[in-house]
């Protein structure tokens, strides 16, 4: 038996307490993993234990599949009518609305984001997101089209069948309401793989879907490791969807598995490098608050995190000051303590990537201008960081860092900003900051990203689609454009009146 | 203080009904106006209570409370989301407060309370949480034009101010139906419910209240059609019109709004819609859809397939079929679980309907199925079972038939609105879609055949905006509905009523080009 993981939380902004099963949530039922192997779920903000949880490998792989294809077959599918999975989802948006502060503690002592951010952004979207989605249950629509008098033609968008998802620990909730929201809505069955180093709010959440009443099977949660789990998804022969957010090299491997097993339909959510341009006519401090909240929001740890900072000549020092200024006043600290703007990173494995890129920064020659070292002693705590003097093929510039370490570019020509904006092999998010509204959509339109900010960034909505161009990603998630992500369409061709010799 | 309390005499519930003019979240008194409008129950003809009568002038300060509201706290001043949240939470209260509804609409209107519980409150609830799921997914186009130098892109935006007329056959249906998709869209509503029938939608406005929707932005004002409707029709500031009611009156709506400010106007009318059964139908099966499609709503239904044609090769085995069925069902007393329907709604209706049963046997009609009043009045209970003589109930059987029908008769042209149904034959396929639509009307049709080409080839052939196949009456939130020639203009329920309350603008934005200057 999967043990009862209990936590009181007391601290300034936040009393209150969690308690739930740690156990694997496969065909409506807690239960240990197969190997009755465990993953210790560390505390960032000290490097210690929080719990154990059971551990999924490629057999409790299997045993999902099995209960979410019969779930399929029977009571999920087109069995239940759109509005029936509409009110559903509905029923758990008010679950997670009803737990909300429960959840965003939870998350915050997980994955080390303050309390502040999981309330307002992270479980606030989350919830959001999971209602948006109830409202397109009963709206799956195909079309009926003219061919010929003799026929009646029409298409069908059925669900897909079993979906493996497999989602990241930077937005552990938030990625999680993004992936269910749709392919509930649709009516597919879920084998969902939540990240190793953040898994509890996503087994917080088995909870309260089997209490908004989704039949057993229909959502199955199965924490794991990338390389075993995560691998058994992307490699399964009755998987026929998966779905993934995370690095491109792992994304890699997910679209080799699908190749070589049974081509399952992939979706990807990738890396990025996006760049954050800044005109001489822009307003300059509405650009500095947003350009900070684009590189070091959520420790840096968005996929499309503004990291490349490109900044006109004209603004170059005023810009500067000013950014620095704002980054100094961001307050690191505890999650739950008073003012923390910002928390560790979520591992010690990232933390030591980040580190690295801050060495390979110096070493490269590139001007650390704040920050580039570790706050504190303990946990995994890195400072705002700012480097200038950089040059195109750094390490610093080219590549995804992840973390709370922004890169400052000086330009002075539009044509030339736009082509280094455009050089990488990414291309998820970009941001342009003018006043000059035709200057600004010109730029918006010819940069090579999936998401373009005008004037703000990192902003999102669950009606707006989101996803990347190159690679940063296959497909798009959000608004209506993700229903497509868990659709087949069927067309069907009715012959009435044609007999043929 | 503008409030009475009714008490439901069956089981000596009391419930509190509003009986002012519901205008900024609150119930008020006329400004101008002494008069009332008295609600009667169908069933015993006894009054239930008055409301207040609403005039010309108090639309007029219904309508700027909307517009008011459409300009400060709704429109496009209230983000989708909000919206979808404040529908779904009405949708929540109205099913709360199911019973206590359904038995006023009961009372008032005289459907079983079964029928009104279970089946227009429980489709109504879902039609506010469909339109929930709409109200932040309101999207336009962006269209291609010239990369390098513009953007074009549509914009939905809300209509406005919406004048809403609804019928008094399903009045808390037809509220929901036009409540939902306007608020979603966020536009604001002056509401107008049936004369005869405005308890409950007085009631429904306690919770949009208690919803938490802002004042002003939906406003109910009873008043007579002639009134209240013809003011709506007329007002310059209302920007759209939306009716459900008779032919007659949508002319006149359609009239007024082309002679005031030519505001949109969307029309549900009336029908007589025909069913075609042929020889392969299934017969059994097809009797009870034409049972259900002119006794549902006791016939107070503008889709009531109030005329039936059936191929030659089967009249007899279905005609025999079909009065078997009449006789079954059951009009009873309105707690009765086993009512299938209640009496007409008014003395008005019940004399219209007699009218038409009385011109028929004059033109020659034969009546093979009722047509011989009841007598006596009043609601009549004994100790050893429930024997009820209604007022406004035809005849001892459920419906009246007539046979033996020719075109031309007033009984087959003009809309009863009531449970009479002509029946007559046809030979072929042919001549059956040609009797089928040899009407004015096109709100629906439909037809009985287990050959599926036919099946296509008269779907397709039959001028009706609902076609039913091997079914009858049947609605479903997700799937339009409305009229082709004089049944209507528009469409409602399903994705189509968001067109009917929005308005495309069409924006062109120019970044980059200079003008050539002079041309």
């Amino acid at each position: 038996m999967p043990e009862t993981f209990t936590y009181t939380f007391d601290t300034p902004i936040y009393k209150g307490k969690t308690s739930f099963s740690t156990g694997l949530y496969i065909d409506g039922k807690w239960v240990d993993g197969s190997k009755k192997t465990t993953i210790d779920v560390i505390n960032p903000t000290n490097g210690k234990i929080i719990t154990k949880i059971s551990q999924a490998t490629s057999e409790d792989v299997d045993l999902a599949v099995v209960a979410a294809q019969k779930a399929f077959d029977t009571v999920w599918g087109l069995n239940t009518p759109g509005t029936k999975r509409g009110a559903l989802l509905n029923k758990l948006g008010d679950l997670m609305q009803e737990h909300f502060d429960e959840l965003a503690a939870l998350e915050a002592l997980d994955n080390g984001k303050t309390f502040g951010w999981a309330q307002d952004v992270d479980v606030t979207d989350s919830i959001a997101t999971i209602k948006y989605y109830a409202g397109w249950a009963d709206k799956i629509q195909g079309k009926t089209i003219e061919t010929t008098q003799h026929k009646l033609t029409y298409t069908r968008h059925e669900p897909i069948g079993v979906v493996g998802q497999i989602i990241p620990w930077n937005f552990p909730l938030m990625m999680m309401a993004w992936k269910l929201g749709p392919a509930l809505a649709t009516g597919n069955c879920i084998v969902l793989k939540p990240s190793e180093f953040t898994p509890l709010t996503a087994i917080r959440m088995s909870e309260l879907i089997h209490q908004a009443g989704f039949p057993p099977g229909v959502v199955n949660i199965l924490a794991g490791y990338g390389g075993t789990a995560g691998a058994a998804i992307a490699e399964h022969p009755h998987i026929d969807k998966v779905a993934f957010t995370g690095s491109t090299l792992v994304g890699r491997k997910i679209m080799e598995a699908s190749a070589r097993t049974n081509l399952k339909n992939v979706t990807l959510e990738l890396g990025g490098k996006s760049p954050n341009i800044i005109f001489d006519d822009a307003d300059i401090d509405q650009a500095v608050k947003f350009t900070s909240h684009g590189i070091f929001w959520n420790h840096g740890q968005a996929c499309c995190a503004g990291s490349r900072i490109f900044v006109h000549a004209k603004v170059y020092d005023e810009f500067l000051v000013k950014f620095t200024e704002k980054a100094k006043s961001l307050k690191i600290g505890d999650p739950f303590g008073i003012g923390t703007y910002q928390g560790p990173q979520v591992s010690q494995i990232q933390f030591d990537r980040i580190m690295g890129y801050i060495d390979s920064g110096k070493e490269q020659g590139a001007t650390v201008h704040l920050g580039g070292e570790r706050h504190g002693e303990e946990g995994y705590f890195i400072k705002p960081t700012i480097f200038t003097d950089v040059k195109p093929d750094m390490k610093i510039v080219q590549e995804e860092i992840f973390g709370p370490v922004g890169v400052v570019i000086k330009f002075d020509n539009d044509e030339d900003v736009l082509r280094q904006a455009n050089d990488t092999m990414y291309g998820l998010a970009a941001a342009v900051f003018s006043k000059n509204i035709d200057r600004a959509l010109q730029v918006a339109h010819k940069l090579k990203a999936g998401t373009a900010w005008v004037n703000c960034i990192n902003q999102l909505h669950p009606q707006v689609p989101f996803g990347g161009f190159k690679q940063s990603g296959i497909g798009r998630e959000l608004g209506e454009y993700a229903l497509e992500n868990y659709t087949a369409v069927k067309a069907v061709h009715v012959n009435f009146s044609l007999n043929v010799e | 203080m503008t409030s009475v309390q009714v008490t439901i005499a069956a089981t000596g519930k009391v419930l509190n009904v509003p009986t002012g003019l519901f205008i900024n979240n609150e119930f008020v008194s006329s400004v101008d106006s002494q008069d009332k409008i008295e609600c009667i129950d169908p069933a015993t003809e006894n009054a239930i209570c008055s409301v207040t009568a609403g005039s010309a002038t108090d639309i007029d300060l219904a309508v700027r409370a909307a517009r008011n509201a459409f300009k400060t706290s709704w429109g496009k001043n209230v983000t989708g989301f909000e919206r979808s949240r404040l529908l779904n939470k009405l949708a929540d209260l109205m099913e709360r407060d199911a019973q206590d509804l359904a038995e006023l609409e009961s009372l008032n209107n005289g459907k079983p309370v079964k029928i009104a519980r279970d089946f227009d409150i429980g489709d109504s609830v879902a039609c506010l949480r469909y339109y929930a799921g709409f109200a932040d997914k309101i999207v336009g186009q962006t269209i291609e034009i010239d990369n390098k130098t513009k953007v074009a892109f549509t914009k939905h935006d809300p209509i406005g101010v919406c004048g809403q007329i609804i019928p008094w056959n399903y009045p808390i249906q037809m509220w929901a139906w036009k409540v939902a998709p306007a608020l979603a869209c966020g536009c604001t509503i002056v509401m107008k419910p049936s004369e005869f029938t405005p308890l409950t939608a007085l009631k429904l406005s306690e919770l949009i209240v208690e919803a938490g929707f802002p004042p002003g932005v939906v406003n109910t004002i009873p008043s007579l059609g002639s009134v209240g409707g013809a003011a709506l029709s007329a007002h310059l500031d209302v920007d759209k019109i939306a009716f459900t009611g008779s032919t007659v009156t949508g002319r006149k709506i359609l009239e007024a709004a082309a002679k005031s400010n030519l505001k949109k106007v969307s029309l549900e009318l009336g029908g007589k819609s025909p069913q075609l059964v042929f020889e392969s139908a299934d017969l059994e099966e097809a009797s009870k859809w034409a049972a259900l499609g002119i006794l549902y709503n006791t016939g107070q239904d503008c889709t009531a397939g109030s005329r039936v044609y059936v191929q030659d090769t089967v009249y007899d085995a279905f005609l025999e079929k079909l009065v078997e069925k009449a006789k079954a069902l059951t009009i009873s007393h309105a707690f009765d679980e086993k009512s299938g329907g209640g009496p007409v709604v008014s003395k008005v209706q019940y004399d219209k309907i007699w009218s038409y049963i009385d011109s028929g046997k004059q033109e020659g009609a034969k009546c093979i199925l009722g047509g011989v009043k009841r007598s006596g009045k009043g609601y009549y209970v004994d100790p050893t079972s429930v024997r009820l003589l209604l007022i406004y109930a035809l005849t001892a059987y459920a419906m009246t038939v007539f046979t033996e029908i020719r075109p031309d008769m007033k009984i087959v042209k003009d809309e009863i609105f009531g449970p009479v149904l002509s029946v007559g034959r046809f030979a072929t396929e042919d001549e059956g879609i040609e009797l089928a639509n040899n009407t004015s009307y096109g709100l629906g049709a439909g037809l009985h055949s287990n050959d599926a080409s036919q099946c296509m080839r008269v779907s397709q052939a039959l001028e009706a905006g609902t076609v039913w196949v091997n079914q009858y009456n049947l609605l479903y939130n997700n799937v339009p509905f409305g009229g082709k020639k004089q049944s209507g203009i528009g469409r409602e329920l399903g994705s189509h009523a968001l067109d009917e309350y929005t308005s495309v603008k069409a924006i062109h934005w120019n970044y980059g080009e200079k003008l050539d200057w002079p041309l």
